[in-house]
């Protein structure tokens, strides 16, 4: 186990920006964390399968049925700016 | 328990209003009361809604003169975490990027609530985004310890242990994902309870880890915690990791459980870290349990010492996919600096997340991130098999497991915020529970020298949480740590 923790590469996978004070903070508090975890590599766990959830619910089906959703109103009143209906957002795409 | 109207039990007050001794909106303007003289200083609540409590209380008051009382909780006041969403209510999760949220839906917990006519009152602090021991992440503010206000109240739930304890709500709900519910309640000498993963639906709460995330009740006896239990608990088809199960009348039940039981207690839990006195508290409460007739038995958890590095793993991981919804473009905080919607993303959770949620994110990024999934999250998954193999275990043995829910009574306030690690180890004899699905609950068991509360957690057997109130209240019947309450 590894703890070269590239903090650019990171923040840069989690869209997240970070200050220089933050990424110099960060790197070294995570890297106590990540000094502590290493202690994980001691233990054998060939053969052991992943927990994933404690309990387990496999194939939980429900009826296709439609049912009412957020009314538009409802669903746009927490957007930070819409119109017509929409969210609006910066141009995404170039050209027309 | 107490003459002031305010520090009576859920149960008490449903007697109260059922013979028409006590309206609900006498009983809310109270708990107002209260909160106004205290919450300065306590500083549980992110905010409250005076007039709709008053509202939801004259609508109980109106349903009992018309002989259509819903039952036992309607009318009593339900502090709710500001992670629960109450439609037309703020859902900030003491975080900036919600600062201005308001929910356009109920939660299946709140529904229930409103179905069984309890008041939904305020919205109560937290570390933000439910990552945190002291409620010192908050976005906003610190909630202050009610034993001792220079002192944190405990986290991540940390506004409803305090509400319950400063007399500003009856019962609250919180959210427990490594202890959030348990610790707090310890630490301000209030019952709290995580019942097992699958038994309350998640609907409607803020997801932190999805796997580890339980919703459950604080109160200021056991019986009001099965009560509150009791109303919100069930399967949900709108939770697909909800459990078709049955829910029995937890309070009808666990009364008719009298033990004695057989009781696990594991060294792995009394080890190094722990504070002397709170060691001797729960030493107490197992040499009390031992002379009821319990059979006490040593077990052992060897995995324990994993448990925390598997929690920061896991809890992580499913924070940083989790959190990826906030990006500036639905809904939440929108960075005004931002020039292209690339941009919206890095620079509005830049401005909106704190530095604890930050700092998680960027661990549970780099642990899911390509060349070292295997190495990290899918070893802590493994080894989380391990630790839950170990109560099972643990299971063929002993009814349940005596521990100490926190290692130390509450720390001031600034004493480990420059400590993350040190902040972690708050958790280590609460995360365990989590990973394995666990229920538990923490119950007041008695005081440091300096008069901070300290709490015995009892650890039970997935979906018995009968078993598990029961054998609780059995120690909190022969004692009165409950009832002393904090100089406010």
């Amino acid at each position: 186990m590894s703890t070269d923790l590239n903090i650019d590469h990171v923040a840069n996978l989690a869209r997240l920006a970070l200050t220089p004070e933050e990424k110099a903070r960060f790197s070294a508090q995570l890297g106590d964390v990540l000094g502590h975890i290493e202690q994980l590599r001691k233990i054998d766990v060939s053969g052991v399968e992943a927990t994933a959830h404690a309990y387990p619910v496999f194939n939980v089906w429900a009826d296709d049925v439609a049912r009412p959703g957020l009314p538009v109103e409802a669903a746009l009143q927490n957007a930070p700016e819409h119109r017509d209906n929409m969210i609006v957002v910066p141009k995404v795409v170039e050209g027309e | 328990m107490s003459s002031d109207l305010h520090y009576k039990t859920a149960t008490e007050l449903t007697e109260l209003l059922a013979d028409k001794k006590l309206s609900s909106v006498e009983l809310m303007k109270s708990v107002i009361d209260r909160t106004k003289a205290v919450d300065g200083r306590v500083k549980a609540f992110n905010s409250y809604d005076e007039k709709d409590a008053l509202a939801q209380a004259k609508a109980s008051d109106d349903r009992r003169a018309r002989g259509l009382s819903a039952g036992p909780l309607d009318g009593i006041p339900v502090g709710l975490k500001d992670v629960i969403a109450v439609e037309g209510q703020p859902l900030t999760a003491s975080s900036k990027m919600l600062a201005n949220f308001v929910s356009p839906y109920d939660s299946t917990v709140t529904k229930k609530l409103k179905q069984a006519g309890a008041i939904c009152w305020g919205r109560l602090n937290l570390d933000e985004f439910a990552m945190g021991s002291s409620t010192e992440n908050s976005a906003f503010h610190t909630t202050r310890n009610p034993y001792d206000l220079e002192r944190v109240p405990g986290g991540s739930s940390g506004g409803s242990a305090a509400a319950v304890s400063a007399g500003e709500a009856p019962l609250a709900l919180g959210s427990d994902t490594g202890g959030s519910i348990r610790q707090p309640a310890a630490l301000c000498n209030v019952v709290g309870m995580k019942p097992t993963y699958g038994l309350v639906s998640r609907y409607g709460l803020i997801a932190f880890a999805s796997s580890l995330d339980q919703i459950g009740p604080f109160a200021r006896s056991v019986d009001d915690a099965a009560l509150l239990l009791g109303a919100i608990a069930g399967h949900d088809p709108l939770d697909s990791t909800s459990f078709k199960t049955e829910v029995p009348d937890y309070c009808l039940e666990l009364a008719k459980r009298k033990g004695p039981w057989r009781l696990g207690i594991a060294k792995e839990y009394f080890g190094e870290g722990l504070d002397p006195e709170v060691g001797a508290a729960v030493q107490a409460a197992v040499e009390f349990y031992r002379k009821q007739g319990c059979e006490i038995k040593e077990v052992s958890l060897p995995h324990t010492e994993y448990a925390l590095d598997v929690y920061y793993i896991i809890a992580t991981a499913e924070c940083s996919s989790n959190l990826a919804r906030y990006d500036g473009i639905r809904y939440g905080h929108r960075s005004k600096e931002a020039t292209d919607a690339i941009d919206i993303y890095f620079k509005s959770r830049a401005e909106g997340f704190g530095p604890e949620v930050k700092r998680r994110i960027i661990l549970g990024t780099y642990v899911l991130s390509s060349g070292y999934y295997d190495a990290y999250y899918l070893r802590a998954q493994k080894v989380r098999t391990l630790i839950r193999q170990d109560f099972l275990d643990a299971y063929q043995s002993v009814d349940a497991i005596l521990t100490p829910t926190s290692p130390t009574p509450a720390f001031k306030v600034g004493e480990k915020a420059a400590n993350p690690l040190a902040m972690y180890l708050s958790d280590i004899y609460t995360i365990g529970v989590n990973l394995a699905g666990l229920p538990g609950i923490s119950v007041p068991c008695g005081f440091s020298k300096s008069g901070l509360p300290i709490g015995l957690q009892v650890i039970g057997q997935p979906f018995k949480e009968t078993e598990l109130f029961a054998i609780a209240r059995s120690y909190e019947q022969a004692h009165e740590w409950g009832s002393r309450l904090p100089a406010l």
